[in-house]
């Protein structure tokens, strides 16, 4: 079995930020936009080498949505940065018509998605944005999951026209893929082979699938393990293939179940190939506060609450 | 450079124009379109700067965006015979498989169209960012946007409006149309906009007032001051004072036909009043 080292923890906004740099390098349409979060979103090392493609917006979200619907007007490839709340819900409608029903090629980057962000609680931890982007037609939403997965995809949206929704997170996890893995929108990575079980996981949840699968070994059950980085649009072939081997599937995501990776892989598992699934997601409720580890504990997003989900769906076979 | 007399005749056609789609989808939205055909006519045939043809980057010319896209009936009339797309096509307003959406779009690759508009407040935040691109690309021309009076209600306008003046937005002209109507009656009665020249000044903008905004040499006058101010450190605002429906007598001075559609009766009135210029289509 394929084994993965963790290189380090460091925190996936890091990885925005490292290649929000070098794309400031690479390409001279690239500018950037922040809503008084520069530091939380790491885009200093921007800001700081290219000064006149930074736009420093204040605390003003929707008017930041539209400023960058504005500047692809003249060829710009703008990248906006604030908390996932405040990038999605707070401003649904300005990228509803400004962003995604006009085309626009703007990059909207969100960090401190989900649970991880921790002690600041339910009012900051969204839970729905991958819903309320993934139903935004010519949407595409991605959630990496680590420092070099997430600074791999920057530089890849870069390169693919449209709008994007890039999903990062707050806590610093373990940084395993490779330094130099190429990112490819839509694309699934097949981490471990095995014949019992699929885990589809996406995010912070990836790596807590690879601890899981170690647990599971030892009790015997062969866990296969795929990196949904993109949701939309989905590698569905990568989840029937997969599926057609191991018969079953447990999803994983930092998201709630409704609206989120898992409701996309039953909705290609329904039509293509009907599976037993369960879900490793919160259950349509808020978070709140406490330690990023406590709530993935207590909300059930961990490599235990993902063991005991296969084992109970490998049952159901 | 047209004659008032000219840019008269366009307007009578416009206005002709914007009743005759509005009925015969029966839908759509005639009195605020009627109030700013001036300004639309003026502005496409002298003011901007325009390229030939159409492209989304319009780098090299000036750009208009449109933030209250309910009044599409006069933006439709005035890109058709300004050249934008024939004008033949203005027949298909809000049908079926139409490239004129109920609001302007730019999913259906209309040209003359750089933004969705219709869910309001959204537009001068896209004309500052068209801007600040103009800046990055050493663009010198300039991005004017219209915006209705009742739409500043919007939180986000004043969020952008900060921004243009915090960041010496200087090549952009935002038009206020001060009709004074929105939807449920006066703006004064549903929520007062105030002083709208204090309120822009206060932000740090330069304001020019066109009194009569429904006067073409008015228009032509007043913009070409608003002209003058870019460049200077600071965002322009024109307040743009208009009557709602004009030049169809029974449909001024009221918000009644804010988003209604004239009956066969008051269609041909309103054309009695507007006779033929340039040909329907």
């Amino acid at each position: 079995m394929k084994t993965y080292e963790n290189q380090g923890n460091k925190d996936t906004r890091s990885g925005f930020g490292a290649g929000l740099t070098e794309l400031g390098q690479t390409n001279e349409n690239v500018v950037a936009l922040c809503a008084d979060l520069i530091g939380s979103l790491k885009m200093d090392d921007f800001k700081k080498n290219h000064p006149e493609r930074f736009y420093q917006v204040g605390i003003a979200e929707a008017n930041m949505i539209g400023l960058a619907a504005g500047l692809t007007i003249g060829g710009k490839i703008p990248f906006t940065g604030t908390f996932a709340n405040f990038s999605t819900g707070r401003v649904y409608d300005q990228i509803r018509q400004s962003v995604a029903y006009s085309d626009k090629n703007v990059k909207i980057c969100a960090s401190h998605a989900g649970l991880t962000l921790g002690e600041d609680g339910a009012t900051h931890q969204i839970l729905e944005d991958i819903g309320l982007m993934k139903m935004l037609p010519g949407m595409t939403v991605i959630n990496p999951c680590d420092y070099n997965q997430t600074k791999a995809a920057t530089i890849a949206i870069a390169e693919h026209h449209g709008p994007v929704y890039l999903r990062f997170g707050r806590p610093k996890v373990a940084n395993f893929t490779p330094f130099d893995q190429k990112f490819e929108i839509g694309k699934a990575l097949h981490l471990v082979d095995g014949t019992d079980v699929t885990i589809v996981a996406t995010g912070h949840l990836v790596w807590e699938a690879l601890e899981a699968v170690k647990t599971l070994n030892e009790k015997g059950i062969s866990a296969e393990v795929i990196n949904i980085h993109t949701i939309k649009p989905l590698d569905a072939k990568a989840i029937i293939d997969s599926v057609s081997k191991t018969k079953c599937i447990v999803t994983a995501e930092e998201h709630n179940h409704l609206g989120g990776l898992g409701e996309s892989v039953a909705r290609v598992l329904s039509q293509h190939k009907p599976t037993p699934q369960e879900f490793i997601a919160t259950n349509d409720t808020f978070g709140e506060s406490g330690t990023p580890a406590q709530l993935m504990e207590k909300y059930g997003l961990n490599a235990n609450a993902i063991v005991k989900a296969c084992e109970k769906v490998i049952k159901r076979k | 450079m047209a004659t008032t007399q000219q840019l008269e005749d366009i307007t009578t056609q416009v206005r002709r124009d914007i009743l005759r789609m509005v009925h015969k989808v029966n839908s759509g939205h005639p009195g605020g379109s009627l109030g700013c055909a001036e300004f639309f006519v003026t502005l496409y045939n002298e003011i901007m700067d325009r390229k030939d043809g159409f492209d989304m980057d319009g780098i090299g010319e000036d750009l208009f965006f449109l933030s209250n896209g309910h009044i599409s009936p006069v933006y439709y009339s005035v890109l058709a015979r300004t050249g934008y797309f024939p004008v033949n096509e203005l027949n298909t307003f809000r049908l079926i498989n139409s490239r004129l959406q109920g609001h302007p779009t730019t999913h259906e690759d209309l040209p003359g169209v750089r933004i969705a508009s219709g869910s309001l407040g959204q537009g001068m935040s896209v004309a500052l960012g068209a801007a600040q691109a103009k800046k990055l690309n050493g663009d010198n021309h300039l991005v004017y946007s219209l915006h209705g009076d009742g739409e500043l209600q919007e939180g986000q306008n004043w969020e952008a409006i900060m921004y243009a003046a915090g960041n010496k937005v200087d090549n952009i002209i935002s038009t206020i149309d001060l009709n004074g109507q929105q939807i449920d009656g006066s703006t004064d009665t549903v929520l007062p906009l105030g002083s709208l020249r204090d309120k822009f000044e206060a932000f740090g903008w330069t304001v020019v007032d066109i009194e009569e905004g429904n006067n073409v040499d008015a228009i032509l006058k007043g913009m070409a001051e608003a002209k003058s101010l870019t460049g200077k450190g600071k965002p322009v605002c024109v307040l743009l004072k208009t009557v709602m429906g004009n030049g169809v007598d029974f449909m001024m001075h009221t918000h009644a036909w804010h988003g209604k559609a004239p009956n066969d009766e008051q269609l041909a009135e309103g054309l009695s009043q507007n006779p033929e210029t340039l040909g329907d289509y």
